[in-house]
């Protein structure tokens, strides 16, 4: 009796050989290579024009190849298979335009004095050597801070009364906080309005505008916080449940610690959330040229309204100022949101 | 060998303790404050619609019906005796008009993204492409009407300039004057780019779900990728993905900032999309709050109610229809 040792090799027949990653290749950047020769042939101009005769070509070259390779069957294949990509090329076209201009017009109004310096007594079209975002920075971190205050207990409670507690209204608290997460701003801003300004006499300050902030922060945190208190093991609850710990023990020592890193995430993306919101400080800080560390009195500025009222002047080295501040701002969300990833990316 | 005798216990022995499934008062506190505190959207959302109601009730009782179907907003002249007249019908269609063709812009785009990071792209590709995307919701809109004014109007207004051209018999490209900017095609546009990320995180989510035997016995059948998309993947995600643009209409019509930078607001209807004429509730909330009375100040909230109430509704529908698809798969 003989025996036959077969060498078997893991194989991915789905995986293209580099024959075919060579023709793919081909047919992309051919397709690049003759669109401005078609563009001088027919009347189309621009460079709308040249992409709509790449979109054309790259697709009809796409086609061919299929059907070369697999049969006329493809055909469909193909033509949805590049609508697929153009539609994801369209998705990352205006952000990478939205990245490329507030870096490239922002970065040049940032001077050492936009840090240290306000306008109070600085006209908007001032030059850059002069005047500065400090009142806007100021009071974006005291506003935050503070709806970061009121909102995370809340929201923290909110997921756990989702995630332990489960009472009988569960349904119905998860749909009001989707509900709320749509709110348009502008209503959040009105809504803090006619009950503090208009009802109980409050002044434009810093503390009214994060109140209004806070109703926006509340469901992002109470979501996120509840996608990571549902993570943690219900073994861990049974555990703290089996040595005799009470519900409230077993919450306050083994579910949130469990869950901390999660809950930092929920904190952080909520700011990120709300850092930017311009609509409902317009209504409830007023704005202000003068630095104001005064959360409760007086009317306060903010990184958003700062480049908002700047756009609105009109001015040119106005506007510049105002891509300076939506460049501090774009800057502050993205360490937001990427510290915020990294967060909830170690844990998986 | 015999068992060592037990030394007797001389200390104080503990009382049994008593096993109950009563929950102790700690435990009584804890739930308590988390009901409670569950229950802060609840208060929240009750007393935006109440504060909301109670300042615009006397607008809804002098204006009536008029206030939602009238397309005059005019403080009027209360010491000669001129009555104000508040009617947010345009704002209402414009709302619809500006979030209506942001939804026929996006909704293709995103579809499209989530096949492509569901389908087609390569694990490395996928993943900071899925982290771009989901940037794109947390740009704040300040930073979109910015862009939109400065960067996309001049491309916009070519855009619409070729479709005038050469659309000119479809009625909403006709043009009464040559005037292009800020118009709600161009809002439309800036509106579109903003909900792409929130239809298309859902699609996704919904695209994660589709059984994977069902794609694969469309495979087994000899399915080409998109014949399997369009078998099985589209019908299973098809309300997912009408939830999804849903609420990426509600977002659309509460988009405030982005809009007022964009769009110029005007009290007529106008279904022409390319001209320079249009509105926004929300918008107009933003214009009109700088220099408004008390009465119209009072107008202004009414219509943050109407605003509050349908984007609620929408809302609602869009949360019942993701609902039916995890529940019942799709069928």
């Amino acid at each position: 009796m003989t025996t036959v040792e077969y060498q078997v090799s893991p194989r991915k027949p789905w995986r293209l050989g580099r024959k075919q990653l060579a023709v793919n290749g081909l047919v992309f950047f051919g397709s690049i290579a003759a669109t401005p020769l078609l563009l001088d042939a027919t009347p189309l101009a621009g460079k709308l024009g040249a992409a709509f005769i790449f979109v054309v070509i790259a697709t009809l070259a796409n086609v061919i190849v299929s059907v070369i390779r697999q049969g006329p069957r493809m055909v469909s294949n193909a033509i949805s298979s590049s609508l697929i990509y153009l539609a994801t090329a369209l998705v990352l076209l205006p952000l990478g335009s939205i990245l490329f201009t507030v870096i490239q017009k922002g970065a040049g109004a940032i001077r050492w004095n936009t840090f240290t310096q306000d306008m109070r007594l600085s006209q908007p079209d001032a030059p850059f050597t002069e005047g500065g975002a400090l009142h806007a920075i100021v009071g974006t971190a005291l506003i935050v801070l503070i709806a970061t205050i009121i909102s995370v207990p809340l929201g923290t409670l909110t997921a756990l009364y989702l995630t332990e507690i489960k009472g009988r209204f569960e349904g119905l608290v998860r749909f009001l906080v989707q509900a709320m997460s749509g709110v348009p701003s502008i209503v959040a801003g009105l809504f803090i309005y006619s009950v503090l300004i208009v009802t109980l006499g409050a002044k434009y300050s810093a503390f009214v505008g994060a109140l209004a902030l806070t109703i926006l922060m509340l469901p992002t945190v109470a979501r996120t916080a509840e996608e990571v208190l549902k993570l943690i093991p219900r073994e861990l609850r049974e555990a703290g449940t089996a040595l005799g710990a009470t519900q409230w023990r077993t919450v306050a020592m083994v579910v949130v610690p469990a869950a901390r890193s999660g809950i930092l995430t929920a904190v952080i993306l909520g700011v990120a959330r709300v850092a930017g919101e311009t609509a409902p400080l317009l209504l409830t800080i007023l704005g202000n040229t003068a630095t104001n560390v005064n959360p409760f009195n007086g009317p306060s500025a903010a990184l958003p309204l700062y480049t908002f009222t700047l756009m609105r002047t009109g001015l040119d080295v106005a506007i510049t100022r105002a891509w300076g501040g939506a460049f501090i701002l774009l800057t502050l969300v993205l360490v937001l949101f990427i510290s915020a990833r990294l967060l909830s990316g170690k844990k998986r | 060998m015999p068992a060592t005798p037990v030394t007797e216990y001389t200390g104080v022995i503990p009382e049994k303790r008593e096993i109950t499934t009563v929950p102790r008062f700690s435990d009584k506190v804890f739930r308590f404050v988390v009901t409670s505190g569950g229950f802060t959207a609840l208060i929240i959302l009750s007393l935006i619609a109440i504060f909301l109601l109670l300042e615009g009730l006397p607008v809804f009782r002098d204006q009536g019906i008029k206030f939602v179907t009238g397309f005059d907003w005019n403080a009027g002249d209360p010491e000669n005796g001129v009555a104000a007249t508040f009617g947010i019908g345009a704002m209402l269609i414009g709302t619809l008009v500006v979030s209506f063709i942001g939804l026929v812009i996006a909704l293709p785009i995103a579809v499209g993204t989530a096949l492509f990071l569901t389908y087609y792209a390569p694990l490395w590709v996928k993943r900071p492409l899925t982290i771009m995307v989901d940037l794109m919701a947390a740009i704040p809109s300040v930073i979109y009407g910015l862009w939109g004014f400065f960067i996309l109007m001049p491309h916009a207004i070519y855009w619409a300039k070729l479709l005038h051209k050469y659309l000119d018999f479809l009625p909403f490209f006709k043009m009464q004057a040559p005037v292009y900017e800020r118009s709600p095609f161009i809002a439309g546009i800036v509106v579109g780019i903003m909900i792409v990320p929130i239809i298309a995180a859902i699609s996704r989510e919904v695209f994660s779900q589709v059984p994977l035997d069902r794609v694969q016995a469309a495979y087994a059948l000899g399915a080409s990728k998109w014949t399997m998309i369009r078998s099985v993947v589209l019908p299973f995600g098809a309300s997912g993905i009408a939830g999804g643009a849903m609420l990426g209409l509600g977002r659309a019509m509460g988009e405030t900032i982005a809009i007022y930078l964009v769009l110029n607001i005007y009290f007529i209807p106008n279904f022409q999309v390319l001209f320079s004429s249009g509105g926004n509730v929300a918008s107009l909330i933003v214009s009109r709050f700088g220099e408004a009375g008390e009465y119209e100040l009072r107008a202004l909230m009414a219509a943050g109610l109407v605003l509050f109430v349908v984007t609620l509704m929408v809302n609602f529908l869009s949360d019942r229809i993701v609902k039916r698809t995890s529940r019942t798969g799709g069928q």
